[in-house]
């Protein structure tokens, strides 16, 4: 049952969270309120987590939301469901990829969620700062990391290491 | 992602030319869902129809299912670690950073002219003051999209 409906909301979330994994992060933050799978703050850690793993960060989120509800097989659950709806929207158009007509379509439909998305995205943010900035050292480090992040074009990956290093030596 | 499938299926395979794989990766930016999944469902589509689609999807997703169950196994026995405790603080700023970083990026290519302004405002408002649904906020801005396209700009 509980299968069923971690299906069904990673459908949903398939459905809408238009764009890219981060996307993902507000309607996973409005779950934990609706049901009491996980805390805000473990979403704050998968998010962290997915994002240094290899693959799609939504990928990897699902696969990790749907492990901490209940089990490796929910992980499956979720993914399936969050990727669903997008398989059968490109199958569905797939008999003309390009004709002007349909995809005329969906970019009158995608023209007004793509600001909505970059807000999603920053309320994202909001959310995750929420939990992680707790004092001054951690709001001294989010402002420098920001404009590191900005000027040093690394991987994710080596801004998540320094982050992790950063945490250990003054112990956030 | 996109470096990876060009380099795969455009110089080693030669199954797509390089302005197929841009008209691939437009379109999948035009298609709900994840923008790198639904470019790997195109490709599938494009070589082996629906059959094609379906398993270059789930080839896409297997690799992190298997590696994000293996990490969250793992990862279960050493939450209540110290030094683990303090990098996952550490990266939790970090993540913040890279959130916000991809906003900025975002800015240019999707909010567009004062409608995506103001959709960008008025949505991060509702989500911020009332704990609007982002349900509600998706489903409505698509739909003030598709009016405001419809009535004036045809």
């Amino acid at each position: 049952m509980i299968n069923l409906v971690v299906f069904l909301e990673f459908f949903k979330i398939g459905l809408l969270a238009i764009g890219g994994g981060l996307v993902t992060i507000p309607f996973l933050a409005e779950l934990s309120e609706k049901y009491n799978w996980y805390t805000a703050q473990d979403l704050a850690q998968m998010v962290a987590i997915s994002q240094t793993s290899p693959g799609a960060v939504g990928i990897n989120l699902a696969t990790y939301v749907g492990y901490t509800v209940n089990g490796g097989w929910t992980g499956v659950i979720a993914v399936m469901g969050l990727i669903l709806p997008s398989l059968i929207i490109i199958i569905a158009i797939s008999k003309c990829f390009f004709c002007e007509e349909r995809r005329g379509f969906l970019q009158d439909f995608l023209y007004g969620v793509r600001p909505a998305s970059a807000a999603l995205i920053l309320y994202g943010g909001y959310v995750l700062a929420r939990i992680s900035i707790i004092d001054y050292t951690s709001a001294a480090f989010a402002i420098i990391s920001f404009f590191l992040v900005r000027w040093l074009k690394w991987h994710p990956i080596a801004f998540i290491s320094l982050g992790a290093i950063v945490g250990i030596v003054f112990k956030m | 992602m996109l470096p990876l499938l060009q380099s795969e299926f455009v110089d080693k395979k030669k199954w797509l030319t390089e302005e197929e794989m841009i008209d691939f990766y437009a379109i999948s930016q035009s298609t709900p869902g994840i923008i790198a999944l639904n470019t790997a469902t195109f490709l599938g589509y494009k070589q082996a129809g629906i059959k094609g689609a379906v398993l270059a999807t789930l080839g896409v997703v297997t690799p992190s299912i298997i590696i994000m169950t293996l990490i969250a196994s793992v990862l279960q026995n050493f939450v209540n670690n110290e030094y683990v405790k303090h990098a996952f603080a550490g990266v939790g700023v970090m993540v913040v950073a890279l959130v916000m970083d991809s906003v900025v990026r975002l800015w240019k290519p999707a909010v567009i002219g004062y409608l995506g302004k103001t959709i960008f405002a008025l949505s991060f408002l509702a989500l911020i003051t009332y704990g609007t649904s982002p349900v509600i906020i998706v489903i409505f801005s698509s739909l003030v999209g598709y009016i405001y396209r419809k009535r004036f700009l045809k």
